[in-house]
């Protein structure tokens, strides 16, 4: 029980961050008509590709005689990379089509 | 001084994250969002190579821009090249592939922590550390393998969904296996044999998970994978305290899951239902009512003189259109109608085709105005002033059971109410059921007639046949 609570108290900046951040999420995607909701998907996926920072960041820190983290690091790299080009194309085409004519 | 400039790209970035998505949820400001948001990734990235404290390795940087680049080629080919209509399918790989590196991130910190204290078993670091790195192993492992399916799903390589006996209990069974060796691991420790067991489990319950649900509600699935895979990236934030991490993975976690709600609002069935109930399984189907009475064809020359002499057309397309790839032929058939006087609307029901939109973007590669498309809610009241409706390859959005039938699996499912139009056509190219497997009772109503055909291949006869009139 102290734990808990000692970590709640410890971290509580972090804990604010999180609720507020979920919160923004949340009023982000109020009222946003149907129609939009595939490229909003697609825009967020892009967001998360932000997950390619933590791989490079664990590449840049790695032991490079260690072959097994060389190799899966520069995999998350490639993976993250994937997800973040892949992204924002993908989300653009599809928000190419709502241009008024 | 590196380390104040991060935190600022990191800032930035944060900001670009929310100022985007913002601005993609309205029409005018969506692609604009799009690129401001990939503007704050290119710093928050450039940032974290070039601001990096610490020694450069030239192996290192050259396996890291390797990565980049072969990525970004890889993925800005694929992106632009593919059809419109595969578009979701591709927002499933991505995401998969999201999934796929914070999972490996996480195996490669526990392979540092083995490493490190060479092999010392049971070593493990500080509670909220190996929180965070198993929680980013276990939901981004779930993310990958459930994202892989469910473009399988959607590609049409894995048609039907596959429901072992009980699945729902075997699901659940395995999720509360993979968390239980979770949290053993938090707490004990253990070693790399351990951290690729639990990975392989959780890559196992991604596919359990995703592997029973019909196509028809990919979409909400690929939403509801999106958000997991924006909460491991959270976790991995966590894990480095890195604010970009954490607030864009909480962005797309909880924006993921407020979208995933808000798809099956639009669906009228519960997220429960999606993820754990039957649609369109025998039991169900068993649920439609014995329908009596006959259907009537129509041939193309009558069709033809009802349209030209009509003066209000509503198009009513659905995921048969996209099949067909008809969106090309239904815009000359729109144009010709109104060159004739006809005035021709588009209504799109909320989940016509296999995603949000889908009918969209279909109708707006072919210069479809965005203003002929109509809402469900905005379009309904004009139906008992239309002469003719035209339904191509679209069933259970236009299906009345869902008003008069309890027992009918889409009950209480917002419909088009096009039986109050004058005069209903159906294109079809056979009395096969839709997705949800049950018979339309529209058919069978005196005011519809069938029009039988491949879409493509009938709305060209349709066009031709007009052509020939005046």
């Amino acid at each position: 029980m102290e734990q808990i609570l000692s970590f709640f108290s410890d971290n509580r900046e972090i804990l604010y961050f999180v609720i507020l951040s979920i919160f923004v999420g949340i009023e982000v995607i109020g009222g946003v008509p149907t129609v939009l909701h595939t490229p909003l998907m697609s825009g967020a996926n892009a967001i998360h590709g932000v997950v390619i920072v933590g791989a490079i960041h664990v590449m840049l820190n790695v032991d490079t005689n260690n072959i097994l983290a060389l190799t899966l690091g520069f995999l998350a790299v490639l993976l993250g990379t994937l997800n973040v080009v892949g992204g924002f194309v993908v989300t653009d085409r599809m928000l190419e089509m709502f241009k008024k004519k | 001084m590196k380390h104040s400039l991060l935190e600022i790209c990191y800032l930035i970035g944060s900001v670009t994250f929310i100022l985007g998505l913002k601005m993609m949820g309205n029409a005018k400001t969506a692609r604009k969002g799009n690129i401001i948001g990939a503007v704050g990734m290119t710093i928050a990235i450039a940032g974290t190579i070039f601001l990096h404290e610490g020694g450069f390795n030239g192996l290192i940087l050259g396996m890291i821009f390797g990565a980049i680049a072969l990525g970004t080629v890889i993925g800005w080919m694929t992106a632009k090249k593919v059809q419109m209509t595969k578009m979701p399918e591709l927002v499933s790989i991505f995401n998969g592939m999201g999934g796929a590196c914070a999972a490996l991130i996480s195996l490669i910190e526990l392979n540092h922590m083995y490493h490190a204290t060479e092999g010392a078993e049971g070593f493990h670091a500080p509670y909220g550390m190996m929180i965070a790195i198993v929680a980013g192993l276990i939901i981004g492992s779930v993310s990958f393998s459930g994202s892989i399916i469910a473009f399988l799903k959607l590609n049409g390589t894995m048609n039907k969904p596959v429901r072992l006996p009980a699945y729902n209990v075997i699901n659940n069974l395995v999720m509360l296996g993979v968390l239980a060796f979770g949290g053993y691991f938090v707490y004990n420790g253990g070693n790399m044999m351990l951290a690729y067991t639990l990975f392989s489990c959780a890559i196992l319950y991604g596919i359990l998970f995703t592997v029973p649900i019909g196509g028809a509600d990919m979409p909400v699935v690929i939403s509801l994978l999106n958000s997991f895979t924006g909460l491991a990236a959270a976790f991995g934030g966590f894990l480095y305290d890195n604010k970009i991490m954490l607030t864009g993975g909480i962005l797309v976690g909880s924006a993921g899951t407020l979208l995933t709600l808000v798809m099956c609002k639009a669906m009228n069935r519960p997220l429960s239902g999606v993820l754990f109930g039957a649609f369109g399984s025998g039991a169900a189907a068993a649920g439609g009512p014995d329908v009596k009475g006959s259907i009537k064809d129509m041939q193309v020359s009558d069709l033809a003189v009802l349209m030209n002499y009509s003066k209000k057309v509503v198009i009513v397309p659905g995921y048969g259109l996209a099949v067909a790839q008809a969106q090309h032929i239904i815009k000359e058939l729109e144009n010709i109608l109104e060159e004739r006087g006809v005035e021709v609307k588009y209504a799109i029901h909320p989940v016509a085709g296999r995603m949000p939109g889908h009918m969209n973007v279909l109708l707006a590669e072919s210069n479809v105005a965005y203003e002929k498309l109509v809402e469900m809610d905005d379009i309904n009241p004009d139906f008992p002033q239309t002469d003719v409706v035209l339904i191509v390859g679209a069933n259970d959005v236009v299906n009345p059971a869902a008003k008069s039938d309890p027992s009918s699996p889409i009950y209480g499912m917002p419909i088009l109410e096009v039986d109050l139009a004058k005069n209903i056509i159906v294109n079809k190219r056979s009395m096969n059921a839709g997705y949800a497997g049950i018979d339309n009772l529209l058919f069978y109503d005196p005011k519809c007639s069938m029009f039988f055909g491949d879409a493509k291949k009938a709305l060209t006869e349709l066009v031709a046949e007009l052509k020939t009139m005046e």
